[in-house]
């Protein structure tokens, strides 16, 4: 194990861990009866699951006018909704594709929690645009299949259509992914339980689950393979499903949406947000999980800085926009950028703005980076501002348009908020529901880099 | 006589030691060896002289199978299935069938590459005779195992065992088939 041993390499992991440890340390909270603090979390989670859930059988059941859209604003909650959640699952990509082929070792700590969250932003992001058609029991029309409605097929020249096969696409990559990452460490926990609970009904799951796994050489070669391989997949992969996303609005002649600045835009985006979603996510498990030696400060340290890079490109996109309104020379692109700035939305604009570029300056200094309570409420903000951000991309460009005739406001009804706070309950249900019953660390990955910077190599 | 049991296998507590096990059992001329860990070890597969693995092949197989699927797809609806003539514009419009062409190459080439490891790997695998040995439940843990099967020409259990031995492992057992 020729580990190059420095005192310029700190250790990736705290507390000197052995192997043991870690499984020990990751298992236990598999097989230890939940906290009242995740019970707490889960019936407020699982409230608003039912809330939503409400909601939205009422809009089926109603149709689409018990929303707040007309005529003018034709998207609204729904649409930003799903732009929200498709970009917060871009981050658990990032760190599980990009960074591995960047060889960024710190995120083995975070990468199974992050594409977890991928997975179920993904699952939120599918529901919006599925509810908005209307009669969401033909949403399979989206997909081309031979069929007898007048051999009438879907249009392959449509960013809607594109925009179906992105979704679905980087839904199964993603739980592809997640999964075969999971599966050396659902064979551990499958002889973990052996010696405990041999032959109950989470034993042969866990037995089914992992395949028959054994850690031999014959399996673990095409396994490091397959991994780099998917990796260089997903990486393409989520840079196109947000640029689609992008195009859903750029394709269209709407003012403030026609912009070839949109797909990197969206993209930087979507990183930012993502990232402010993992680190409030972290935050709480490794407080509520004891994982405190495993996600250390440098890990949060170096996903702030990330906020930091992703908070810059996003800013210079504010002003972009702003410069080629004016330099445009054309008037309704220009109306459009006053309108957010001065406009009846004015309040949404400043808040985005706020969150997404004030705020994060913060995070140039290595004390705010290392105190954990105020990345918290830093991630919170910032995941405000990247809805508000789309908040204001959709509504404040549909509301006036070319001609004062059709201008309109737009208001949120009742249905839409709690759709939008049924979409939260989701996630943190499902998330929550991981937290307790597959391993929350990426075992496997963390024993491989426990002896970084440690100088134990050959001892593990 | 060696048909009878799977192999021997002699247990480590590093990976260090793994790889310096399974170096000399190559360099003593045993060719099946297995060696099994809780985590990947970069010079294992040299120490083992394990083949490259073919699963970038299939993958690239799967990608071109899924560009040509999605290409193909769009260019038969929109021109010989069900063409329509939108103010004369060109019915094969290439450029918009990239984004759905790439998608399915994408698609394609993860799922070739996911079942691609299952068909070389023989997964699932509902029984594998290195289990028999009860301390290897701690092959997913914390410890790492070196196997020389039974179906290698120079195995012999008194032998085999006796070179184990000398490479200083925790312990060494016999693996039942």
């Amino acid at each position: 194990m020729a580990e190059i041993c420095s005192p310029l390499r700190l250790p990736l992991i705290a507390g000197r861990k052995k192997p043991a440890a870690v499984t020990e340390d990751v298992c236990r909270a598999l097989t230890r009866p939940p906290s009242g603090l995740w019970w707490a979390a889960f019936a407020a989670a699982f409230a608003l699951l039912l809330l939503g859930t409400a909601a939205v059988s009422y809009q089926i059941a109603t149709g689409v006018g018990t929303w707040g859209l007309n005529t003018t604003v034709g998207w609204a909650f729904d649409i930003t909704n799903f732009v929200f959640w498709v970009g917060i699952g871009h981050a658990g990509t990032l760190i599980s594709a990009i960074l591995f082929l960047f060889r960024q070792r710190w995120r083995t700590s975070v990468n199974r929690s992050a594409e977890a969250m991928t997975l179920f932003a993904v699952m939120c992001a599918g529901i919006f645009p599925v509810i908005h058609t209307g009669r969401p029991w033909l949403a399979y029309w989206l997909f081309p299949y031979p069929n007898f409605r007048g051999s009438l097929w879907i249009n392959f020249r449509s960013p809607l259509a594109w925009d179906c096969f992105a979704i679905s696409t980087y839904f199964l990559i993603s739980a592809t992914f997640w999964y075969v990452g999971l599966i050396p460490d659902l064979a551990t926990v499958r002889d973990r339980l052996a010696s405990t609970e041999g032959g109950s009904l989470r034993h042969r799951l866990f037995s089914i689950f992992s395949l028959g796994w054994n850690g031999s050489y014959r399996v673990w070669r095409h396994y490091e393979v397959l991994y780099l391989l998917l990796a260089g997949l997903a990486t393409p992969l989520v840079i196109s499903v947000h640029t689609i996303v992008s195009w859903d609005f750029a394709t269209a002649v709407i003012p403030g949406w026609h912009a070839t600045i949109f797909p990197p835009y969206f993209v930087a985006g979507a990183i930012f947000s993502g990232i402010a979603m993992v680190l409030t996510l972290m935050l709480v498990a490794r407080k509520a999980m004891g994982l405190e030696d495993y996600i250390t400060t440098r890990h949060v340290d170096v996903m702030c800085k990330l906020l930091l890079l992703t908070s810059g490109i996003v800013a210079l996109a504010y002003g972009t926009e702003f410069f080629t309104a004016f330099y445009s020379g054309n008037p309704y692109e220009e109306f459009v950028f006053l309108n957010r700035a001065k406009g009846p939305f004015a309040w949404a604009y400043w808040t985005m703005v706020s969150c997404n570029v004030l705020v994060p300056q913060l995070l140039w200094f290595r004390r705010v980076r290392r105190s954990m309570g105020v990345v918290f409420v830093l991630s919170l903000l910032i995941n405000v501002g990247m809805w508000f951000e789309r908040f204001v991309i959709i509504v404040t460009s549909l509301h006036r348009d070319f001609l004062p005739s059709s201008w309109a406001s737009y208001r949120p009804t009742i249905v839409e908020v709690s759709t939008l706070a049924g979409s939260f309950g989701l996630f943190f249900t499902c998330f929550l529901i991981f937290c307790r019953i597959l391993p929350v660390i990426a075992m496997g990955e963390v024993k491989a880099v426990l002896s970084h910077g440690q100088g134990n190599g050959g001892e593990a | 006589m060696t048909k009878t049991i799977y192999g021997m296998m002699a247990e480590f507590d590093t990976p260090g030691a793994l790889v310096n096990a399974a170096r000399e059992a190559r360099a003593k001329g045993y060719r099946k060896l297995d060696a099994y860990s809780p985590f990947p070890i970069e010079e294992l597969s040299e120490a083992l002289h394990l083949h490259k693995s073919r699963l970038p092949l299939i993958v690239l197989i799967g990608g071109i199978l899924g560009g040509l699927t999605g290409y193909l797809m769009q260019y038969y609806v929109t021109v010989l299935y069900f063409p329509i003539n939108v103010a004369g514009r060109p019915l094969h419009s290439w450029p918009a069938y990239i984004i759905i062409t790439f998608e399915m190459t994408i698609l394609f080439a993860a799922l070739s590459a996911v079942f691609g490891l299952l068909a070389l790997c023989g997964l699932p695998m509902p029984y594998h005779p290195v289990f028999n040995v009860p301390r290897f439940a701690l092959a997913s843990r914390n410890r790492f195992f070196l196997c020389i099967e039974a179906t290698d020409p120079l195995f012999d259990r008194k032998a085999t065992s006796d070179f184990l031995g000398t490479l200083e492992p925790r312990e060494v057992s016999e693996v039942a088939h």
